[in-house]
Order: C-alpha cells, then structure tokens, then sequence
C-alpha cells in the first residue's frame, strides 16, 4: 500500500522533473548548445513570479513569466550565443557556465540571500483525499500544466511549419539555409521555448521550495541526469526519464531514504554502461 | 572536433578571458574579497569565515553583515588596543574548502584570530586548523555536540549553542507540558554531521523522558521534494514530527508540509529564524528554541537591532547576533589582557570572564569545554494577526535556563559530552 502511494506520487513528482529536463533537453537537441545556466532562468522563474503576483495576481503573472524569461532567453542567444555555434562546444558550455555564477550572484545583490517567502496561492490549496491516499491539489495543478506543456510542445514540433523547419535543421542545418531558410530565428525561439520551459517550473516551485539565489543549483543537477537517462534528442524519452526518476527517488526514500537523492545517479551509470546513448538517445553526427 | 571557422570578429582567447574574467570578478566582488591588506603590524586583523552559498548561505550573509556591523562599531569607538580593525572575510563553501580558507587567512592575512562558520562538517576543520596554527578561533554557528566534546581544543571556543542545548531547551518546556512520555516522535534528520549529532542528542533527551522515537529518517541536504517523507509520516501517525534539519531546508520542508494539511505537530532539535521567515507565517506553528531573538527586550539587545535594521533595512537574524558577539568579546578579552597573544587571552577566557552578550544575564565561557554559558528560549509563533512586520514571527515565552537556575543547567555534563583538551 505504502509503495503504491509512494508510485503514483512519484509519477506525479516525475512530471514536474521531466519539464525541466525537456527544457534543457530541446536547447541541446536543436540548438547544439548545453545550458549549464538553465537554473538561472529556473530561479529567474521562481523570482519573477514572487513579484509578478503581487503586482497582477497569480493566474496573470503565471502566464507572463515564461514569456518574460523566454524573452531574457532571446536576448542572450542573439547577442552571446549565436556568435559560439560555429565554434568549438566548450565555448558554449563556458559561457553557461559562467552566465550561471553571474546570474546567481545578480540574483543575490539585486534580492539579497535570504529566502523569500511565497505561499501556494489560496485556490490552488488543499488536498485531495482517494481513499487513505492524499494528493495536494497544488501538485494535481502542476500536473496538469507539465502535461499540457508536454502536448502542446509535441503538437509544436510535429504539426507545424516552424516544427518542421526546426527537425530539419537538427537533421542538417546546412540543406535547410541552402533552400533559403534563416535558421537563426528558429534556434533563437528554440532556446526561448527552453529556459521558458525552465522558468514555468521555477515559478511552479517557487511555493514548494525557499526562494533563494542558489536555488538553481541543484535543480539543473537533476535536469541533467533525466536527459542523460533519456538520451539526447529523445522528445518521449525525457518524458520516460523524468517520471521514471520520480518513481526512484519516491520507492527509495521509502526503503533507504538517505540514498533517496544519490539513486538517480546509480541509475544513470546502470543505463549508460548498458545504453551508452541514453534509453532513448539518437545518434548526433556531430558528436560521435 | 576540428576549429573550421577562421573568420570570426572576436578570438577565442579573447572570448575565454573575458568571460572568465567577467565571472570572477562578478562572484569575487559579489562574495566579499578580502579587503586589500595593509602591511602594517598596525591594524587588528579579523579572519572571518562563513559559507556564503548553497543551503546555509542565506545564514552566512546574516554572520557577515554582523561581522562588518561589530567591526565598524569598534573602529568607530577607537578600534581595539587603539589600533584600527580590519575584517577579512572569505566563502568557506563547504567543508573540503574551509580549512584551507582557514589556513589563508592564518598565514596569508595574518589575522589575529578566526570568527564564524556555520556548517558542522566545514567547522570541524576550521577548529583543527586554528589549532594547528595556535590561532584563537571563536566558532558561531556549528551545533555539532562533537565539536565541544571529542574534538574539543585549546584555541577553540564556543558562542554557538550546542545541540544538546536546544534539544534541552525545548525539551524541558514540552517536559513539562507532558509532552514527551508516552509520545511518538517521527524523526527527519540532515544527512550530515550536525543532523546525525542532533538526532543522537535529541534521542537521548527524548527517550530518557518515556518518549518514543518511531523513526530516523537521514535525508540528503538540499532536498527539494520532501513528499515521499510527508507521505511516510501520514502512515506512521506520530504525535510529533520532529526536524533535524539545517538551513534552506527547514523552509523546503515546513512549506511542503503545509501543502499536505497533515494534523501532526512539528517539533525539533533546532530553528533557524531565518528559515522560518522564509517559510513564510503561514507554514509555521508551536514552541521552539531559539538562541537569541530580535525582539528581545534588554538595552543592548534593542541597541544591536537597532543598529543593524537601520544599516541593512531588515532585522538581524541569530546568525547575525552570533557573529557580532563573537568579534565582540575577543575585543573586550584582548582589551582586558592588553594583549592580543592567545597565551593571555586564553586563561582569561577560561578564568570566567564575562560578557554583556545582549541577554538578560551575562555569559562566560565553561573551562572545561569552552562553550559559553548563556540563556537560551522558547518562543511561540505568533499568530498572524499579531505580527507587528513581516520578521515578527515569535514571541519569547521564556528564558532557559530560568533566573534563578544555573546556567550549566541546559549544558551537556562530562559524561555526556566529555572534553580533554591537551
């Protein structure tokens, strides 16, 4: 009974895993880039929200935080990254690097290093009681978003021209500028999609977690696990990844809680010993 | 992978420096380096030592803004021996990095003793260190009876409370209030020196009063999702929950304990005031200790406050009170010994010399073991209609110990904590 509790939680923990991961999964996919400062716009997220709501209400300003991170997102490919992508990776995985100690350091002199508080928003409260089990509608919400996230970017990348263009240009860029087609907006709007995506789960974790500078840190440890495990390139496996890794860490804290946080690494040196590639990875030209 | 492109406009070398450079310098300034070193023997150097990010970072900007505020007093009022101080503070981020940042300031800096740290696990080595390098280090906030019992020394002293100390504080309030024999207690404790330290104080108390320890549970520090142990709890059915958690992750914790609605009360072997102001009124109740409070109501203490809300437009936290005291009494023991040798220093500390340390009563370290004896409190969280601001979250329901009980009293005895110093 125990362990049923602590699966179906764990799906649902997992659901909130995998929207992070997917962010960071669609800017490596189609932008060829490692975005070690996705925390920062996770926190951005998180921070963005606290003020938001005060200024426009939850509902509101739950809508406007991934579209102003996203547009943060813009501004940093169109000025920074995009003068990177022709040349050696580590170029691109530096300047993350760092965008993510500024970024936290920003963080801290603009808001200071206290936690500050922010409590789940009155309609979204309570709990649901199935049974002897128990749901917070809060986590039931946020279920909800990442999956209707998780639709909406499948229906994006499949179903649409922008989509189209973009598969192709992670097939073969060159094909794609050699039929008169600017890539540079598309993987503009791809990293916007991403650290948007991270921004929508930072400020869904704002209430769950204290809202402080170094709260990125740790999150994007996680985020990169879930893709390893998934494989790069693979939409679903990330998906599978992330809910997978939510099971883990639930089912262990329930038998061995002190290794509930390390499980996931143990998993992810299993998988890839056995699946180099990830469960689900694609094979990248440029990588192998 | 081969460099194919040769007509970019900015070098890749160029680029590398500047980013590196940006970034260092951005986290170098942000961190606090160390103020440029005057070569004189004139001045008092102050080796200040705290972890400034991750989970206990928020703590550690509170001890370096009561550092800054002690050290600008003195200078204001004429130094220390009538010569200027000068603070050096360095980011101990964890403890593989702290004793090594110890031993900077030592030799490097040359300062004359160490104040701060945090983290039992970083504190520890910071101890070892000073000792080593026959520096005086006063350690502020690491809880870890150990630190005070098996890994005691000589240049080592205490103004943080140990765990034994808040497990003893809150314990005889709720003793008394028959709330420990006969009870469940369902444990959530911080995997890492000071959570197993407390776990095995809190234990001991508790079990020593008829109460129940159902479980111990170790959690990595820097959980973000406590579900899975919520969930346990509600199986369990405890008649308290009891935290043994650090820093950020009481706040992690206390939120999402609310969001589940669970009846059970939460109780626990520690608070940190700034971790429940970031929890938020809402998510927070019950009686807890704490080691000082800045609404207490005693001149000095008011004064300290006052001094501080005014320079950093928030009020201080424990953390805070901690790190000014300890700059505090190391002024007012080298004014006293003329000295700023450790030989001097030290007898003195140990004959009992006391300290206004902002409490009711004075407080003077334990020869023994170094660790002061001072008062601790239980406080009440108010009830949010009675909040004057946003930080008043507690009310002081009482001293401990009591006026007129001894101050050793909450204290760990020679057979419960022993000490041989060398």
């Amino acid at each position: 009974m125990l362990l049923l509790e602590q699966i179906l939680n764990g799906l649902l923990v997992g659901t909130y895993y995998t929207l992070l991961a997917l962010g960071l999964s669609i800017i490596f996919s189609l932008g060829g880039v490692v975005n070690l400062a996705h925390g920062a716009f996770y926190a951005a997220g998180a921070y963005t929200i606290v003020f938001l709501s005060e200024l426009i209400g939850f509902p509101s300003a739950f809508v406007a935080t991934p579209i102003l991170v996203g547009l943060i997102g813009i501004v940093v490919e169109t000025f920074f990254l995009r003068r990177l992508y022709t040349k050696d990776p580590i170029l691109t995985l530096l300047f993350t690097f760092g965008l993510a100690m500024s970024a936290e350091q920003v963080l801290r002199l603009t808001f200071g290093a206290s936690g500050i508080p922010f409590s789940i928003p009155e309609f979204l409260s309570g709990q649901l009681h199935v049974g002897s089990f128990i749901y917070s509608y809060y986590r039931l919400a946020i279920l909800a978003v990442t999956a209707f996230s998780i639709g909406g970017l499948w229906l994006l990348f499949n179903k649409t021209s922008f989509g189209l263009v973009m598969r192709a240009g992670v097939a073969d860029a060159e094909m794609v500028r050699a039929m008169g087609i600017s890539i540079k907006p598309i993987l503009s709007l791809v990293f916007a999609i991403g650290v948007g995506l991270a921004a929508v789960a930072g400020s869904m974790s704002a209430s769950l977690t204290g809202v402080q500078p170094a709260m990125g840190n740790d999150i994007v440890t996680a985020a990169f696990v879930i893709c390893v495990l998934g494989g790069l390139g693979s939409f679903w496996g990330v998906v599978f990844a992330g809910l997978l890794v939510g099971i883990l860490k639930g089912v262990t804290a329930l038998y061995i809680p002190p290794a509930a946080e390390g499980s996931i690494y143990a998993l992810m040196v299993l998988v890839l010993i056995f699946r180099p590639r990830g469960m689900f990875g694609i094979r990248f030209d440029r990588l192998e | 992978m081969s460099m194919k492109n040769t007509k970019h406009t900015i070098s890749r070398r160029g680029l590398i420096k500047g980013s590196v450079g940006g970034f260092v310098g951005l986290t170098a300034g942000a961190l606090g380096a160390p103020a440029i070193i005057k070569a004189s023997d004139d001045t008092i150097r102050v080796g200040h030592i705290t972890p400034r990010s991750g989970f206990l970072g928020t703590l550690g900007d509170y001890g370096f803004r009561g550092v800054n505020l002690a050290v600008e007093e003195l200078n204001a009022a004429g130094g220390i021996l009538g010569r200027e101080v000068d603070l050096f503070s360095e980011d101990s981020v964890g403890s593989a990095v702290a004793p090594t940042k110890a031993q900077k300031l030592i030799e490097k800096r040359k300062v004359h003793f160490l104040v701060g740290e945090i983290s039992s696990g970083s504190g520890g080595g910071v101890m070892a260190t000073a000792n080593r390098l026959k520096t005086m280090y006063m350690q502020t906030g690491c809880n870890s009876d150990a630190l005070r019992g098996e890994k005691c020394n000589k240049y080592s002293f205490h103004v943080e409370a140990g765990n034994t100390m808040y497990t003893k504080t809150i314990g005889n309030w709720q003793n008394r209030a028959g709330n420990v024999n006969g009870k469940n207690f369902y444990m959530l404790t911080a995997d890492y020196a000071f959570g197993h330290d407390l776990a095995r104080v809190s234990t001991r108390f508790l079990t020593e009063n008829g109460g129940n320890v159902m479980a111990n549970e170790l959690v990595a520090t820097n959980t973000p999702d406590y579900s899975p142990y919520i969930l346990k709890v509600k199986a369990a059915k405890p008649d308290f929950v009891y935290i043994n958690l650090a820093g950020a992750d009481q706040t992690t914790f206390l939120k999402q304990y609310k969001e589940y609605g669970l009846d059970y009360a939460i109780s626990g072997g520690v608070m940190d005031t700034a971790g429940f102001w970031a929890a938020g009124i809402e998510s927070i109740t019950g009686y807890w200790q704490s080691l000082w409070y800045h609404g207490m109501d005693t001149p000095s203490s008011k004064a300290f406050a006052k001094a501080f809300t005014e320079k950093y437009k928030k009020p201080p936290e424990n953390q805070a009170w901690g790190d000014y005291i300890g700059v505090k009494i190391m002024a007012a023991a080298m004014e006293e010994a003329k000295s700023v040798d450790p030989a001097k220093i030290i007898p003195l500390l140990e004959s009992g010399m006391e300290f206004d340390i902002l409490k009711p009563r004075k407080g003077h370290f334990r020869k023994w073991d170094h660790s002061l004896l001072q008062q601790m409190f239980v406080v009440k969280v108010k009830d949010k209609a009675d909040m004057q601001d946003e930080w008043d979250i507690f009310e002081i329901v009482e001293a401990s110990p009591g006026d007129s009980e001894n101050l050793d009293v909450i204290q760990p005895t020679q057979s419960e904590n022993m000490c041989a110093m060398g």
